[in-house]
């Protein structure tokens, strides 16, 4: 250790506590990002230490960079300035969880598996089916901006998220919306925070909308052998009263990497191999509600399918459906698995547009040499990944010009691209964001506002905020 | 200096005459504000210049759709020019397959449900003012309304914007596709009630429309066992698409004049939809029917067809001016509860009331905990006014006292900015107050509101003078929108 990180961890633990810090680079090692390790990791146990932290780092211009369990620190580019992992995982606790107005208060660094079983028990649950669920954080959930499969029913975190306490880049706190669902005080800066990658502040506590699980539920996969039909199949039910919770289009490539043997976290996930296919384009919708409203909703799924041309469907049990949800929910560590240089790009695009997506993906791979998957949801999000099948400097070329090619199909499609998951070898080949965006000089403007020493991760974010 | 303004836009469209501006003091609120002129843009670029103007002599601006604002958001508070969306009223493009409509900021809320219905499809969001609001207004608002219970507020289905800024500077932000990479800046500029930048063009989403409907009226003898319904309701799980409530002398007054066949002998009524495919409604409409009877009600009705449907609507969307005609000055208060507290608040709320002097009338959307407790009073009798005022104030601190909220949908505008601490700490306004100026520098855009201006909390300002239910001035409102339906018409693709 030398003087300086000496220096800043005995003021980190001035703070937080010998026990809550470290600037031991055997410690420090494990929060590296992208190869940068920092000076120092301070564990706060709380918003007001947090905001000592931070102001004590603005004072110093030291760069902070926060996570929970650090399931998606990898997403964004490198930080330009290093010194403090602030870690949030001690601000566990639940505030306020009132399950007769569905609403839910909890600190940022909770477990999404904990707060998951909270809720179940009042048979209730966050539609945020987020992958990493045993250890990811709730706040690094919101802040990576991650999406869900579950947002085909229930909108994404900006749909339910109704406030949050944060402490911004001066070590201020401060906090926006509220604890009711409904509420138009003042500014959603809360929702700014959604994706963010702790850009703008560092979340202690969160308040959401909770929602009934469904009195049943039940699912459907319906298979073609060309995409055309899968596609056609997703835009009959987006003009069809039958209403999905959940809603994909998985590429044959795709299916195979979900559908293997797959443990994750130490944990065996259930097998799917008995009946998911891995030939052909695999359409699935899940859905909840009375037995009744699931026997129409397969009938008409049923009805659809056979319009687009499905070589094949399968109605799927509640079990089934679970075991498909955990499978989607947990795509992006098994896409990763599969590959040592696994590179995910996400798109977004009119629902009407994500062939074009998918052609591009299957150029692209073609063209390089490099296998790709296809994972698309009913909304517009389509993740192609691009899984070489080694981590050798030469094939990152290729594999720059691969992702970069289906972020400008994505453009050009008038929709969005950006490359979330890649090595780091990669984050200055490709346009991890994109071709840039013409609001991009308002979002420097709100970068301003809420961190102007620019200490909360530099460089990490979108046009290199 | 005004013959700039004449440049830009054409002589006939600014107003600078007293007896023109006087209907532009108002809006649907008890606030006043007069513009020293107003104008009216029919296209961006006019809208651009208009802020360029602005900004090179110093004069606030302020935006404003149809004045049916119930918090004063369009007055200008400071003087200066008003900018009326009216003339930019026109539905742009829809996208029918991919559920999606880009529009001028003018566009009548309804407007918009009626002409994507033949496709099957709608705008979800509905005030109780869509007849009269505007789309731009709703944005800046973030309004909801009854449907909004199930299908989220305004910010919920708004995915594009193009804003002018005060700088004059025109920025895209969002998209027609979901998830725009960086910072959720419509998320930030939804709800920000004409503060941040002019918004000159909206991207929303579409809904499908429900396969089936069913309305019901669930009538009761007090508002206690309404209100414990509606705890029931939330607490099984049911989330109806409106779930309304109307008391006892709220019906009494909007049966007198609307005449829905409301029953006038009961201390409280329901007014609660669901829909869905046909099988999700009925069973939804048996577990609501099964909920209210458990919680005593006297009789649940299901509309039979579309006209005794619209009949329950209309009852419920006319009821503000209804009250109107009963007292010379209503206030109508907006605040939200935990919903689980309902049944307790409503009846302090009564109180609070007596202790003024005051019956306090309450229709409101209770799905969501969204109170709007009516207080009918005449100004012309001293001491009135203030203690209308007092009440509405101790209502508000009520609410935020049960972990509510000082407004669910009306805003803050003028009305409520010294309301702002009693929810919010000195930090979090000052940093909203930074993000303000990140995008409203000079403070010239829509200067005076959301903020608190004095350092005295905790009550609703005073206004100079006031005027009746929220109702807003007609003179105002009509003069310019709906000139245009052809052109709406035939720009569809
Ligand atoms: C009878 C009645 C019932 C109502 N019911 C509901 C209800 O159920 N739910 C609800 O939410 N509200 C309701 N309201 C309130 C009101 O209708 C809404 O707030 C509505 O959104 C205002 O729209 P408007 O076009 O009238 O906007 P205005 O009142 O003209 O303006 C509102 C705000 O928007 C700003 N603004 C307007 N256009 C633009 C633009 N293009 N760019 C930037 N800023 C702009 C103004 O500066 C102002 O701050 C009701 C009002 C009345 C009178």
């Amino acid at each position: 250790m030398s003087g300086s990180e000496e220096k800043l961890a005995q003021s980190l633990a001035a703070i937080a506590g010998e026990a809550n810090t470290s600037g031991d680079p055997s410690a420090t090692g494990e929060y590296a990002i992208h190869g940068v390790t920092p000076k120092a990791m301070v564990r706060p146990a709380n918003a007001e230490e947090i905001a000592e932290i931070l102001r004590m780092c603005a004072a110093e211009k030291l760069g902070v960079v926060a996570r929970g369990a650090g399931t998606k620190i990898g997403m964004g580019g490198a930080a330009a300035r290093y010194d403090v992992a602030l870690v949030t995982t001690r601000l566990e606790k639940v505030h306020g969880y009132d399950p007769g107005d569905l609403t839910l208060s909890v600190e940022a660094g909770a477990r999404m598996a904990d707060v998951g079983k909270l809720l179940g028990e009042h048979r209730q649950f966050l539609p945020l089916s987020v992958p990493y669920q045993k250890r990811a954080t709730i706040g690094g959930t919101v802040a990576s901006g991650v999406d869900s499969p579950l947002r085909q029913g229930y909108g994404s975190a900006r749909d339910f998220l109704l406030g949050a306490e944060f402490v911004t880049g001066d070590g201020t706190r401060a906090k926006s919306g509220g604890r009711v669902v409904k509420n138009v005080a003042g500014y959603d800066l809360h929702k700014l925070f959604i994706g963010s990658l702790g850009t703008l502040g560092i979340l202690t506590r969160l308040n959401f909308k909770t929602f009934p699980v469904a009195e049943a539920s039940g699912g459907f996969l319906a298979l073609f052998r060309e995409e055309s039909g899968a596609i056609d199949f997703v835009r009959r039910i987006a003009q069809s009263p039958v209403a999905p919770a959940t809603l994909e289009i998985l590429s044959p490539a795709m299916a195979g990497v979900l559908g293997g043997q797959a443990r994750l976290d130490g944990t065996e996930l259930a097998p799917v191999e008995s009946w998911l296919p891995r030939s052909g384009w695999a359409a699935m919708a899940g859905f909840g509600g009375s037995e009744k409203v699931l026997r129409r909703f397969e009938a008409e799924l049923g009805r659809m399918a056979n319009e687009s041309g499905a070589a094949g469907t399968i109605a799927l049990d509640e079990g089934q459906r679970a075991q498909a949800e955990e499978r989607l929910r947990e795509a992006i560590p098994l896409l990763l698995e599969a590959s040592p240089a696994a590179t995910i790009v996400r798109a977004s695009v009119l629902p009407s547009r994500i062939g074009e997506i998918f052609a591009a993906g299957r150029r692209s791979g073609e063209k390089h040499g490099i296998p790709a998957a296809i994972l698309a949801r009913g909304v517009g999000v389509v993740y192609v990944a691009f899984l070489p099948g080694t981590s050798d400097g030469t094939i990152f070329e290729g594999l720059a010009a691969a992702a970069s090619e289906v972020v400008q199909a994505a453009e050009a499609a008038q929709g969005f691209g950006w490359i979330p998951w890649c090595p780091d070898g990669l984050k200055n080949l490709a346009t991890i964001w994109g071709s840039g965006r013409p609001d991009a000089a308002l979002m420097r403007r709100v970068k301003q506002a809420f961190d102007s020493g620019g200490i909360l991760s530099p460089g990490r974010f979108f046009g290199g905020i | 200096m005004i013959a700039g303004l004449e440049r830009i836009v054409g002589r006939e469209q600014v107003l600078t005459k007293e007896e023109e501006l006087r209907l532009y003091e108002y809006d649907g609120s008890v606030e006043t504000g007069r513009p020293d002129c107003v104008v009216f843009p029919g296209n961006k670029s006019e809208v651009v210049e208009i802020a360029r103007w602005s900004n090179r002599n110093g004069v606030p601006m302020v935006g404003r759709g149809a004045g049916t604002g119930l918090s004063g958001g369009a007055l200008a508070r400071e003087g200066g020019v008003q900018v009326v969306f009216s003339r930019m009223n026109r539905i742009l493009a829809v996208d029918y397959e991919n559920q999606r409509a880009v529009v001028e900021p003018g566009v009548v809320n309804l407007e918009l449900s009626r002409a994507v219905a033949r496709a099957g499809l709608q705008y979800a969001p509905d005030p109780s003012s869509q007849k009269s609001c505007t789309i731009g207004g709703n944005v800046s608002e973030n309004a909801g309304g009854p449907h909004t219970l199930r299908y989220g507020v305004t910010t919920n289905h708004i995915l594009g914007l193009e804003v002018v800024m005060p700088d004059g500077e025109m920025y895209r932000i969002g998209g027609a596709a979901v998830d725009a990479p960086g910072y959720d800046l419509v998320g930030l500029f939804v709800g920000s009630e004409g503060t941040l930048g002019l918004v000159v063009e909206i991207t929303a989403k579409l809904t499908r429309l429900p396969e089936s409907v069913k309305t019901l009226l669930a009538v009761f003898e007090t508002t206690d066992d309404a209100t414990e319904t509606v705890v029931a309701l939330t607490a099984r799980g049911i989330t109806p698409a409106a779930c309304e409530m109307m008391d006892g002398w709220t019906i009494r007054v909007v049966e007198s004049w609307i005449r829905a066949g409301l029953p006038t002998d009961a201390g409280a009524l329901l007014l609660i939809e669901v829909d869905g495919p046909r099988e999700a409604a009925e069973e939804q409409a048996a577990a609501v029917v099964e909920t209210c009877r458990a919680h005593k009600a006297r009789e649940v009705r299901t509309a039979k067809d579309e006209r005794e449907r619209e009949a329950l609507w209309k009852a419920r969307k006319n009821a503000f001016g209804a009250v109107g005609r009963v007292a010379p000055d209503c206030y109508v208060q907006d605040g939200v509860i935990p919903r689980t507290r309902l049944p307790e608040t409503l009846r302090r709320i009564g109180e609070i009331g007596k202790r003024h002097g005051f019956e306090v009338g309450n229709i409101f959307h209770a799905g969501d905990g969204n109170l709007h407790p009516m207080l009918c009073f005449d100004r012309r009798e001293p001491g009135t006014f203030e203690r209308a005022m007092a009440a509405a104030s101790e209502i508000i601190a009520l609410c935020v006292e049960l972990g509510g909220s000082i407004t669910g949908e009306h805003g803050v505008g003028m009305e409520k900015d010294r309301l702002m601490p009693l929810l919010f700490s000195e930090t979090d306004l000052e940093l909203m107050k930074r993000v303000r100026s990140a995008f409203n520098p000079s403070g010239l855009l829509n200067p005076g509101k959301l903020f608190p201006v004095s350092k005295s909390c905790g009550e609703i300002r005073a206004p100079a003078m006031g005027r009746g239910p929220s109702e807003p001035i007609e003179g105002a409102r009509n003069e310019r929108v709906g000139s245009d339906a052809e052109t709406r018409g035939g720009t569809q693709r």
